[in-house]
């Protein structure tokens, strides 16, 4: 390391309309180290190094190369200064080969034999295994990801961007990636890596720069701190929140969940032997950071996703392999506010009120009533009236009709009780502000009246007047004997809403705790995996001991 | 049996042609249902071409099928280049836009030969020219027997689809341009990462992809009919087409596939008027044999689920690159 600066960033902003996603932000890089960026969710770590890698430009600031400054517009841009980024979600063509995805795009002819020999020498050189014939598809995660990163590495970059590389790895293949990171960085390339686990920046890095919503917190060098500080400047000091928690008398376990491992997208293991249970009347937290298996674990329970092993127990009966329907049914009801809100659960070109249907159809039925016949009456008009009786009932029990005027009391009911802010029930739901389209989704779980409420990010994106009205709108949930799993973003909200907390960290239980027992620092090293209680006092936690499970059914797919 | 497999392979070529345009394009990630429609204005537009140089007091022969080719693809490019503002820079509905074109060119090339084209003296001009310009065999094919008569009697067109198919071929398996196309299909948003012009692909492909297909149009009424442009050309051309597209779901999108599947197409289509004394019926039925194979290709493969034969991941979806 001769210490001379390679990659400077002063006073750089971002804004996306009026939410500020960086500010300020003042960064160096010096030639042939490894600096870790650490930030929770949404503190604008990727935006910054995706104006570095020229997919965003900022609005404000400058960015300098070796001392000279640089405009980055797009990622081609990045490339002429030898500036690559491996992103979370690989960019690859699966039906490539590793050596064509590496190629592509380079100008030049295209003689397959020599890049792969070139492919080659670059994963000699590193350390990497991989061969450069095999296709894209038949490749595991961290195979893709040594792809990309020699994908980045045969464009000459100097500087590499690593963007939660570890997050789909197993501690075997990070081990792995380390390795070859201290090769790059003994080769004198310069390596930023975005993580959110403290043990990994204690490993890795040289020095390690904290961001804390969107701002520039400090950089310190990795020798010199350890994981608590490097947390507190993480997650900063507690916000007091005036948010109501009602004391309810907690029930016995509603939903238990046990050993569950479920599969993600990429094939990874999304959950990992997870165990919990919510009971009646509380709201259990889940914390985490983005992409631990908060989604895999919704769908799980949801019955959208497919269950590698493990259970998950309703009132003591096993609901594994139950149709969606079934499992809402049974009072189960989950409502995912995905980053771009309309994504699940709503049909935006729909009316509320056909919103309203689309989940509670059956109870919207007309009722056919039958037509008087008299008992024992032989003469033809009977046999046509029991004819058209008979077929009115069958029509009734397979909802053939929808009775409009249910569902529109039903949606206007949900509007008056939860303050929506719209023209009428026929409004299309994607005229709505972000707010009332969440507050729809909501009042369409509520209505059914579960007894177990799954929500995800019920406030994501809202102001603070709406968010309020969705946490009084789960108190009341709760108090009437809901259990409720609250997947949330903002820790400070947690603390003050939920009655427990679960950490998850990379899909494994790191704890459960008492909301008013813990601390952000706490839940912000369990988070980064950096502290361990699920094994706390010798007995696995996460089982209820007044289980409602009365005979346990292991569920292997 | 000699003369059936000439003619199988005369037939074919119109399949090689549909069908290599068409795959040339939905390697580019637009399926283009409006390829019987092109193939259509392509005919038209050869014919208008070949009339123009016709009516020269001693026409040229080699100037008058350059021509009729010329604007076979320009007219075919033409109409190429409306679906591909509407489906590239626009974004319409690939599906839509496609009929749309399709109904359009079969509808313009019915009128366009009826009232322009084939004025005068045209139509005997042009059965002329058919015979002894673009069915003008290799010389001395006749002297070798069958293999001249099933290869080598063939007129220009013949040839040219062939060589157009191995160039496909040859384009999309050892080229760097072949390489950006097939990422561009499979997948823009990385396509573009990597900075590749997507729309710039997308635009050439489809163009090429049309002006290959026009060419089809062109050999139907020139190389098959030998010039003879009867009354129901215009559905003949359509029906084609559209036996063309499910041609490129039955060579798995590979031209080189393509050229015996195409001639076996040719075959089977031209079975049921070789045969004498069916009925209607059956006649319907030999003609109903291409399309149950393609449903068989189409099931077997995708029970067979490699990857290799599946049409191009991002086929018929429209990329804007601000929709990450």
């Amino acid at each position: 390391m001769d210490g001379s600066v390679t990659l400077e960033l002063k006073n750089i902003s971002k804004y996306f309309g009026s939410v500020v996603a960086n500010k300020g932000v003042d960064l160096t890089l010096r030639k042939g180290e490894i600096l870790a960026l650490l930030g929770e969710n949404g503190s604008g770590k990727t935006t910054l190094m995706n104006m570095i890698s020229g997919i965003y430009y900022p609005d404000e600031g400058q960015i300098f190369v070796n001392g000279r400054e640089v405009s980055i517009a797009s990622p081609q841009d990045a490339f002429r200064y030898k500036i690559g980024m491996v992103h979370q979600h690989f960019k690859l063509i699966d039906l490539f080969t590793a050596a064509q995805n590496i190629v592509l795009g380079i100008k030049g002819r295209y003689n397959i034999k020599r890049i792969n020999e070139e492919v080659k020498d670059i994963a000699d050189r590193y350390g990497f295994a991989i061969d450069p014939k095999k296709k894209i598809y038949d490749m595991s995660v961290s195979e893709k990801q040594t792809v990309e990163i020699i994908k980045v590495l045969y464009r000459g970059a100097d500087i590499l961007i690593l963007d939660e590389p570890t997050a789909v790895l197993t501690p075997q293949e990070t081990e792995k990636l380390f390795s070859v990171m201290r090769a790059m960085k003994a080769d004198g390339k310069s390596i930023i890596i975005i993580t959110h686990k403290l043990r990994e920046v204690m490993e890795i890095s040289d020095r390690v720069a904290v961001l804390r919503k969107g701002e520039y917190i400090g950089c310190v060098n990795t020798a010199n701190t350890d994981e608590a500080s490097l947390t507190e400047m993480m997650v900063g000091k507690k916000v007091e929140l005036n948010i109501e928690r009602p004391v309810t008398q907690f029930d016995k376990p509603l939903l238990e969940i046990r050993h569950l491992c479920v599969k993600g997208d990429e094939g990874n293991r999304a959950t990992d032997d997870l165990s919990f249970f919510i009971r009646g009347g509380e709201i259990l937290g889940v914390a985490g950071v983005a992409g631990c298996g908060q989604r895999e674990l919704c769908e799980a329970i949801a019955g959208l996703r497919k269950i590698e092993s493990g259970g998950i127990y309703h009132e003591g009966e096993s609901i594994v392999g139950l149709s969606p329907k079934e499992i809402s049914h049974r009072g189960i009801s989950m409502s995912f506010i995905p980053e771009d809100r309309l994504g699940m659960g709503l049909a935006p070109s729909l009316s509320i009120t056909d919103n309203m249907m689309l989940k509670n159809y059956q109870d919207h039925t007309y009722g056919i009533k039958p037509l008087a016949v008299e008992e024992g009456d032989r003469s033809f008009k009977a046999k046509m009236r029991r004819a058209v009786n008979k077929t009115g009932a069958w029509l009734n029990r397979h909802c053939v009709f929808v009775n409009r005027k249910v569902a529109r009391a039903d949606a206007e009911r949900v509007i008056k009780e939860l303050d929506i802010v719209t023209p009428s029930a026929e409004t299309p739901v994607r005229k709505l502000s972000g707010g009332n389209v969440q507050k729809v989704l909501l009042g369409r779980e509520i209505l059914t009246e579960p007894n177990v409420l799954i929500t995800a990010y019920p406030v994501r994106g809202l102001d603070i007047n709406s968010s309020y009205l969705i946490y009084d709108i789960l108190n009341r949930q709760k108090k009437s004997g809901t259990g409720i799993l609250f997947i949330g973003e903002d820790l400070d909200v947690m603390l003050a809403l939920c009655d427990k907390i679960m950490v998850l960290c990379h899909g494994r239980l790191m704890g459960v705790v008492h909301a008013e027992k813990t601390t952000k620092e706490e839940l912000g090293l369990m988070m980064a995996g950096a502290l361990d209680l699920s094994e706390e006092k010798g007995k696995p936690m996460g089982i209820a001991k007044d289980s409602q499970i009365g005979e346990e059914r292991t569920w292997d797919a | 049996m000699d003369m059936f497999f000439a003619s199988a392979i005369e037939f074919g070529v119109i399949f090689l042609f549909g069908c290599v345009g068409e795959i040339l394009t939905e390697k580019s990630g637009h399926l283009n249902l409006g390829i019987p429609g092109i193939m259509c204005v392509g005919a038209a537009g050869g014919c208008f071409g070949a009339k123009l140089c016709l009516a020269a007091e001693n026409p040229s022969g080699v100037l008058t099928v350059f021509v009729a080719i010329l604007f076979a693809m320009l007219f075919a490019c033409a109409l190429g280049g409306i679906y591909g503002v509407l489906t590239v820079s626009l974004r319409c509905n690939q599906n839509v836009t496609g009929l749309a074109c399709t109904i359009f060119g079969v509808g313009f090339t019915s009128f366009f030969l009826n009232n322009v084209v084939l004025k005068g003296d045209a139509s005997a001009k042009l059965s002329r020219a058919g015979l002894r310009y673009f069915n003008a065999g290799i010389p001395g094919a006749d002297k070798l027997g069958w293999f001249g008569t099933v290869f080598l009697d063939h007129g220009i067109l013949v040839y040219l689809a062939v060589v157009i198919a191995i160039l496909a071929a040859l384009l999309l398996r050892y080229t760097k341009t072949g390489l950006n196309l097939r990422a561009v299909g499979e997948d823009p948003a990385a396509a573009d990462a990597v900075g590749i012009k997507v729309n710039a692909y997308k635009y050439a492909f489809v163009l090429i992809g049309a002006a290959v297909a026009g060419l089809g149009g062109l050999s139907y009424i020139m190389g098959y009919m030998n010039g003879i442009v009867d009354a129901t050309v215009d559905q003949t051309i359509q029906g084609i087409g559209w036996l063309s597209i499910a041609l490129v779901i039955f060579t798995m999108w590979k031209p080189g596939l393509a050229i015996p599947g195409s001639i076996l197409f040719g075959a089977l289509y031209i079975l049921s008027t070789k045969i004498a004394g069916i009925s209607f019926v059956q006649a319907r039925l030999l003609e109903l044999i291409p399309y149950a194979v393609t449903i068989v290709v189409l099931i077997v493969t995708s029970i067979a689920g490699r990857r290799e034969t599946q049409p191009p991941a991002s086929l018929g979806l429209p990329y804007f690159r601000e929709d990450r």
